[in-house]
């Protein structure tokens, strides 16, 4: 780990100020940033701990635009029972990601933020398009079981990691930045960078931004709505691939279709290519199906990943299931 | 070069601890190389294993992943906090030595923590919601199963 300086900021402006120092980073619950650090994959001359902010950890899962600061805490909203109800896809994505210990101190905010698992990118010496820019890509003729398929490109095939990411994006969801010149919300579709030709850079959060809330237009699929993780372990594993599906259904017949998945892809992935076989259709197993292999059409298996198309088609097949029998 | 060091106060098992640490300090080395409380192990020191799980604010936490200055103004319980006064041990200390929960003993003192902040936040409904919400503190000596009966004993006892 580099020396740093330590600051506490005791509200959002003097975080803001201290924030656009140059060399500084955020630290929200620093389960990430931590280790991060320690791998010396961040060394920012400045840590600015905001995790003590008040005002940024409130939720509103009530409204017709749900509301979550960015200082939530996972074990917290998982906990909220009107989420459950309502919306049991994100409540789920957050139950299922990493352990209780992590979740209670890990934030809503960092969770979107957080950092690739790829262990190229994380041992620190080998090559790595992510770490060292034109370094190239350990992972496109290694071990490749845990890349991704989707969103992917020859400078590197690393996957986005987080489950509640993953979930947001099957809904309307926008996310609430600050800095010291103002404010700004930016669609969540277009939050995570998509890879190409610069994987280093991966969302739109500049020097000295803080994220503060994130909000999640409210909608009646919410309820159908259902997150299947499929993992190497029954707990505490990141998703090998993860699917979210909700649903607006009259009768058996699929109204309106929400699809993404996660685990499999460079960012939080939507699969508008599933949710069009599934809207007006009457849903059956193999109209499921059929959706899983639209959302896995694009996708380019590596040597030793293939086999998350067919786990993945049937991830979704399950989710769309799973959702359209929920009340 | 000499390290900067900045005032760090932890307030561990009640008592209040002043010390001056180099801000990359963690909590988990804070206590055991600092404070010389040597319960709460380090075992992965990345967040993956749960054996540096101590309570901050009454929740489960690693300390492994917690800067020291950033537990600054909390309040920390580790396994030296749990024993009455006169050393009696906690209900779960004594039940995982009933239910015979542990061999090599390495993972304990997580595990022990971890046990406690589960049946406080009542995720004891069934063996299941159990090994779920303990999965976060692994056993190299795979105790899991007395583990679970202690677990599952101080949760019908409470
Ligand atoms: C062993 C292990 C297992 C895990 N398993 C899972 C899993 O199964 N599923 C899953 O989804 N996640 C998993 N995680 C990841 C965990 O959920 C994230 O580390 C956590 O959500 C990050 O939140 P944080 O508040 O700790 O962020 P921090 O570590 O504080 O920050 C993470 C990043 O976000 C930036 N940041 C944080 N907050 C803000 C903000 N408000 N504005 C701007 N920038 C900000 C930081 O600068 C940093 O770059 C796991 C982690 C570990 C260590
Ligand atoms: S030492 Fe902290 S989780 Fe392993
Ligand atoms: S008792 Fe040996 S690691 Fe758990």
């Amino acid at each position: 780990m580099q020396p740093f300086t330590y600051v506490r900021a005791d509200s959002l402006d003097a975080a803001l100020s201290e924030a656009s120092q140059p060399g500084a980073a955020i630290m929200a619950g620093g389960t990430t940033m931590v280790d991060l650090m320690r791998g010396n994959l961040a060394a920012p001359s400045r840590l600015v701990d905001i995790g003590h902010l008040p005002g940024l950890s409130e939720i509103d899962t009530t409204g017709p635009v749900l509301r979550f600061g960015a200082l939530a805490r996972m074990a917290d909203v998982a906990e909220d029972a009107t989420l459950l109800r309502d919306y049991p896809a994100l409540s789920e994505s957050l139950r299922l990601a990493a352990s209780q210990q992590l979740r209670n101190a890990a934030t809503l905010g960092g969770n979107i933020l957080q950092r690739t698992r790829c262990q190229y990118f994380r041992d620190g010496i080998s090559n790595c398009n992510k770490r060292v820019p034109g370094s190239g890509c350990s992972a496109l003729d290694g071990e490749n079981r845990e890349m991704g398929l989707l969103g992917t490109s020859d400078q590197c095939v690393a996957t986005y990691p987080g489950d509640w990411g993953a979930a947001l994006a099957a809904f309307d969801t926008s996310v609430e930045l600050r800095s010291v010149g103002g404010s700004r919300t930016v669609p969540f579709a277009q939050f995570h960078l998509p890879y190409g030709d610069d994987p280093a850079h991966e969302s739109v959060v500049q020097p000295g931004e803080i994220v503060t809330a994130i909000t999640v237009q409210a909608m009646p699929a919410g309820r159908k709505s259902t997150y299947v993780k499929v993992r190497d372990r029954q707990s505490y594993a990141y998703a090998v691939v993860s699917a979210t599906v909700a649903l607006e259904m009259d009768g058996d017949t699929v109204t309106s279709a929400r699809v993404s998945l996660g685990g499999v892809a460079s960012k939080p992935w939507r699969a508008p290519e599933a949710e069009a076989v599934l809207t007006g259709r009457t849903l059956t197993e193999a109209v499921a199906l059929e959706a899983g292999a639209a959302a896995f059409a694009a996708a380019r298996p590596l040597h030793h990943n293939a086999f998350k198309i067919e786990l993945g088609r049937r991830a979704v097949a399950r989710a769309a299931l799973l959702a359209s029998k929920r009340t | 070069m000499s390290v900067q060091t900045i005032p760090v106060t932890l307030e561990v098992n009640g008592h209040n601890h002043s010390l001056h640490l180099d801000p990359r300090t963690t909590l988990l080395d804070a206590l055991r190389e600092h404070l010389g409380m040597t319960g709460t192990k380090v075992g992965c020191n990345h967040g993956t294993c749960g054996a540096c799980t101590v309570h901050i604010d009454g929740h489960a936490r690693l300390a492994c992943l917690t800067l020291a200055a950033a537990a600054t103004g909390h309040s920390i319980l580790t396994i030296e906090g749990l024993a009455a006064a006169d050393g009696t041990p906690h209900p779960m200390q004594a039940a995982f030595v009933a239910y015979d929960a542990l061999q090599c003993g390495y993972c304990t003192p997580g595990q022990i923590m971890s046990a406690i902040a589960c049946v406080a936040e009542g995720h004891t409904r069934t063996d299941d919601e159990i090994r779920d919400y303990m999965s976060g503190n692994l056993c190299r000596c795979a105790a899991y199963p007395n583990i679970v009966a202690a677990v599952r004993h101080v949760a019908g006892a409470v």
